[in-house]
């Protein structure tokens, strides 16, 4: 479907859905719709069963994490037509004590990408029928993908040959985490190279003696 | 007893070929028809087997395992080593640790190794396994498979190629010849 197509289709989407739906636009050929997170059920129902619309696989399900925005998550659906030949994004935005409805009913595939976006940051889906963690350790602690996670996690394991089993224990590294600045010192860099702190000043001086 | 006096050229180097080599095989092929046994020492016969027949376990755990597969497969052809990939730990004798290990994986891992049969020994394949390489600071990989299970040769790599890991296996069959002791 060609921009003007998928722009009708928003406005059709945005019209018929007004009470649910703040805003449908097209950037870069893809249609992306913002809805209100209580009612993404209903949203989902009329983007599948809207013959105009007719989204019927549900292609992927994720979370983004804004730490400083509010609501804090959004929850992406990833909506794909065969008949239309088209694909749809719709966001709803959500805090970390607001359930989302599961899409379950209406995406059975919904399952699992609720689950992993569960455990990855900690967004509540409300009706899935099995919420648990998926991919982090069994007893994990904490959402891994959240902003504010440490990049190490809390526990570190190692086997204890006493207690002849795994055992989990506090971080403790040798050496912290160095964050390298790959950009060429030729190119992007904006920062003076490390011992070139004070070059520009003596060349300053250089040029007024 | 047995062929203790007919030694021909320097003990523990072979003979090249020709005269010397068709008179020594000939001496002792004379004994053998004449008193139907050699002697050597048991430990090296059993290193000599143990060498000759490492039973790999295949634990591959991510992209290294696809380089273990080169190493198994027709070009670097380990068989031709005696080493035979296993699909079960009770009848390996080497388990190749081949990518990252996981947190979620450690137990089942140590579980796995304490299934084999001793004398067990262990390679570390690849960066990941060796010291958790790219995924050092990671929250959720064991930073090194040596915390978990004790290693015996660590090769190194992105992942090692063939040649590396095939590299590994003989400094493991070096080790367990210059160990030369059977209980381990």
């Amino acid at each position: 479907m060609d921009t003007a197509g998928l722009r009708d289709l928003g406005e059709h989407v945005a019209t018929s859905l007004s009470d649910y739906v703040f805003a449908a636009e097209v950037t870069r050929d893809e249609l992306t719709v913002d809805a209100r997170a209580d009612q993404v059920v209903r949203v989902l129902k009329f983007l599948k069963d809207d013959p105009r619309c007719r989204f019927e696989q549900l292609t992927d399900l994720c979370g983004v994490d804004y730490p400083e925005r509010d609501p804090r998550f959004d929850v992406v659906y990833h909506l794909l037509s065969l008949s239309h030949n088209c694909r749809l994004r719709l966001k709803v935005g959500v805090n970390e004590d607001q359930p989302v409805p599961s899409a379950t009913e209406i995406y059975p595939s919904a399952g699992w990408w609720e689950r992993e976006t569960w455990d990855l940051y900690g967004i509540y889906f409300a009706g899935n029928p099995d919420l648990r963690r998926l991919l982090t350790d069994y007893g994990f602690d904490g959402h891994p993908l959240r902003k504010d996670f440490p990049l190490t996690g809390y526990v570190e394991l190692r086997y204890d040959s006493e207690q002849k089993r795994v055992v989990y224990e506090p971080v403790k590294l040798t050496q912290e985490f160095r964050r390298f600045d790959f950009l060429s010192p030729w190119e992007g860099a904006s920062y003076p190279l490390p011992g070139d702190e004070k070059a520009d000043e003596a060349g300053e001086d250089g040029r007024e003696s | 007893m047995g062929v203790e006096s007919t030694t021909v050229g320097l003990p523990g180097k072979p003979l090249a070929a020709g005269e010397a080599q068709d008179q020594a095989l000939a001496l002792v092929s004379d004994e053998l028809n004449d008193k139907g046994f050699v002697v050597a020492q048991l430990d090296s016969v059993i290193n000599w087997a143990r060498t000759g027949s490492l039973w790999p376990m295949t634990f591959g755990l991510a992209c290294c395992a696809v380089e273990f597969m080169q190493t198994i497969a027709s070009r670097y052809d380990i068989d031709r080593i005696g080493m035979v990939p296993r699909a079960s730990p009770r009848q390996s004798d080497v388990m190749i640790v081949a990518g990252t290990l996981c947190n979620k994986m450690a137990p089942a891992f140590r579980r796995v190794y304490d299934q084999m049969p001793e004398p067990r020994y262990v390679i570390s394949m690849g960066s990941c396994a060796n010291g958790g390489g790219y995924y050092h600071y990671s929250y959720s990989v064991v930073r090194g498979c040596d915390r978990v299970v004790p290693v015996d040769v660590y090769v190194p790599g992105c992942p090692p190629t063939a040649e590396a890991l095939l590299y590994g296996i003989m400094q493991l069959q070096r080790k367990i010849r210059r160990e030369g002791t059977i209980a381990r």
